[in-house]
């Protein structure tokens, strides 16, 4: 009982701090913070086509947030995560150019098969670079990313240009047989939103009652004694890194089949680095990672509501999201320093 | 390209890299000390824009740079006091941290996109600037550019040849063995991570009141923060080799738009982007130097033995790790 009371109480902190630095920020630039508050609600919850938008952003990034676990587990930080949606996109869009002429589910399924292995190939070169090369992930990561980032943009300016003109508005939409299964009437596919439950009972299962997870989890908290047991620490980093990436491609791959139906240069939304925020947000544990995802979510599709309505800048969700983070970071510290406290008591 | 100059290369070089070798000093002071900031990418964005903010309102770039270094400073206690005080991962905090400060410049700045405002002048010394090839690379730079170049001497010079700077990196490297010696670590940690952070705020500013003057969405140094904080391992946590690939990456940079001109063909986003995977292959090159067989093969070449051992740094021993006294 006295754990339960606990986690309310620290959640009931966290979220006065959010609001109150929130509440802050926006009376720096002069915004009723009850009006924004408003609209964030109303534009994520309002209605059931504005709530199949936020599920629509939820899926990658329930993805993208469960695949870190499997890295954060190891002690990696994978912040190459983002980079693994961009390139998991560009090899879905391979696939389904093959089928622009009377294609069908078949190319479908494909391109998530070669999304996820793209992503898989994307994170395993960072994580060999970490493991071989001694190159920290963080910076393999983001070197990564940068390519990423300029193949996307090459690709769609280049190779895969639309007839007559190439611009950011991206590649040129596939047909109707090309997108990802979905029921009449539903702007977000149930099968999509299936798969990423899917990942979340699988990961639930891999990481906290298998074998695998066993290791992986011994792996991060003390690679020296790991090897006393034959396991090689570098090689359930890789194992890690990589399912890491397979998640984050089929993300990428789901952006491009299921939302936009093409290449664009901001395929991966930035759901990659919001992810890292979200799995810290659930210090590192997979249960409270499906909720803060939607929470995210909804912030982000609240806040397309602001310039219009308000003249802000959307970014505002992002400021909200890092509060959150950082205000979960103080109250978790503060908990640990108690802790120590009554412990050398 | 037909007006190619090297003057003129050589004097865009020089400008670009300014900023990024006062972060990047910046971050190694930090570094040095024991303590990561990895906030850097957030808060030289959101240093920019209040710099340019409060230069706007007041027409003064004086308190333009104070502003930028005083929002440095302060995302760095945040770092100093979560990572120092209370024990958190210092890198988690600097991440949160980075991706909070660039939603917050663009949500704050955005009032003040696309405006003309005041923006620092190159100032041409008298004598000096009129000596050929020299003179205008040199000594017709903004005033930033010479503040970079003494910081870097400065710097040096502050953390080997004086009590406090033996002081700071015996922090880094021992902090038990420091406080047996009378030396609060926490304390000097805290101070040399806001110092740091100042700096990297006067980074912030360079860029929007000089280099690329001006705010707007996307303000054009996205990811530069994370460059500074690759070139201060790539220079081995040493002032003036973090000076040098400083200069690298902005040669790499300045390059990059000259091909352009030579080759239109090849889309421009190549050319923007092609400057941060190579400095992380500068990265693996040095790391994998290290390795043992390397090693060996290096020692039956003397000749090459004393170059390699230039590039050769070794982290802060201390560094990322919270200290507890108990």
């Amino acid at each position: 009982m006295r754990g339960v009371k606990q986690h309310v109480t620290e959640i009931a902190l966290i979220l006065g701090m959010v609001t109150l630095f929130t509440a802050l920020v926006l009376s720096l630039v002069g915004a009723s913070p009850l009006d924004a508050f408003g609209h964030l609600i109303k534009g994520s919850l309002g209605s059931w086509s504005k709530f199949s938008r936020v599920l629509n952003v939820w899926i990658p990034l329930t993805l993208c947030s469960v695949g870190l676990l499997y890295a954060f587990r190891t002690g990696l930080w994978n912040i190459g995560v983002e980079g693994q949606v961009v390139i998991g996109a560009i090899g879905a869009t391979a696939i389904l150019r093959f089928g622009m002429e009377g294609g069908g589910q078949m190319h479908v399924w494909m391109a998530l098969l070669l999304a996820m292995l793209f992503g898989v190939l994307w994170a395993l070169f960072a994580g060999s670079l970490k493991v071989k090369a001694g190159v920290h992930e963080i910076f393999a990561g983001l070197g990564l990313n940068f390519v990423a980032m300029g193949l996307v943009l090459w690709v769609i300016f280049g190779p895969w240009k639309r007839p007559g003109i190439a611009s950011m508005s991206g590649t040129q939409p596939f047909p109707r047989e090309l997108w990802f299964p979905t029921l009449e009437g539903w702007r977000v596919s149930p099968f999509a939103l299936g798969l990423a439950l899917l990942v979340i009972v699988i990961s639930a299962w891999l990481l906290y009652r298998s074998r695998v997870g066993l290791n992986l989890d011994a792996v991060g908290k003390n690679p020296r004694a790991v090897r006393l047991f034959g396991l090689s620490p570098s090689r359930y980093m890789l194992i890690a890194i990589m399912v890491s990436g397979a998640l984050a491609g089929l993300a990428g791959g789901l952006q491009v089949s299921g939302v936009y139906h093409r290449l664009i240069p901001a395929i991966s939304s930035g759901y990659g680095y919001l992810g890292l925020l979200v799995v810290m947000l659930a210090n590192f544990r997979l249960a409270p990672v499906p909720f803060i995802a939607l929470f995210f979510a909804a912030l982000n599709v609240g806040s397309i509501q602001l310039p219009m309505m308000m003249q802000l800048d959307s970014s505002l969700a992002g400021v909200i999201q890092g509060a959150c983070v950082l205000s979960a970071l103080l109250v978790f510290g503060l908990r640990g320093l108690k802790k120590r406290r009554q412990s050398n008591e | 390209m037909s007006d190619f100059s090297l003057t003129i290369l050589f004097a865009s070089v020089l400008a670009t890299a300014a900023p990024l070798i006062i972060a990047a000093l910046g971050e190694t002071i930090t570094e040095k000390v024991g303590v990561i900031n990895l906030s850097l990418d957030g808060s030289m964005l959101l240093a920019a824009m209040v710099g340019f903010m409060v230069s706007y309102e007041s027409g003064s770039l004086v308190l333009g740079f104070g502003a930028a270094a005083l929002v440095g400073a302060v995302i760095a206690i945040v770092v100093g006091l979560f990572g120092i005080y209370l024990g958190l991962l210092q890198v988690a905090v600097g991440f949160a941290l980075t991706l909070m400060c660039k939603d917050l410049a663009y949500f704050l700045g955005n009032p003040y996109s696309r405006l003309q405002g005041p923006q620092m002048l190159s100032i041409k010394i008298p004598v000096l600037s009129d000596i050929p090839f020299l003179g205008p690379v040199l000594f017709q730079q903004p005033l930033i550019v010479y503040v970079a170049l003494i910081l870097i001497g400065a710097i040096w010079w502050y953390l080997f040849q004086t009590e406090r700077g033996l002081e700071l990196r015996a922090v880094g490297e021992n902090p038990e063995a420091a406080y047996t010696r009378g030396i609060d670590p926490r304390r000097k940690q805290l101070l040399y991570t806001a110092i740091g952070g100042a700096l990297i705020g006067l980074a912030g500013a360079a860029y929007s009141l000089g280099i690329k003057p001006g705010w707007g969405r996307p303000q054009g140094i996205e990811g530069l923060g994370w460059i500074a904080l690759a070139i201060v391992i790539f220079g081995g946590w040493h002032p003036i080799k973090v000076a040098l690939g400083a200069f690298l990456f902005a040669f790499l940079q300045v390059i990059g738009i000259t091909l352009q001109g030579i080759w239109p063909s090849v889309p421009a986003q190549v050319f923007q982007v092609a400057p941060f995977p190579l400095m992380i292959f500068a990265l693996v090159m040095v790391n994998l130097l290290q390795r043992e067989g390397v090693q060996g093969w290096v020692k039956a070449h003397p000749m090459l033995q004393r170059f390699i051992k230039q590039l050769q740094g070794v982290p802060p021993r201390a560094l990322g790790k919270s200290y507890h006294p108990d």
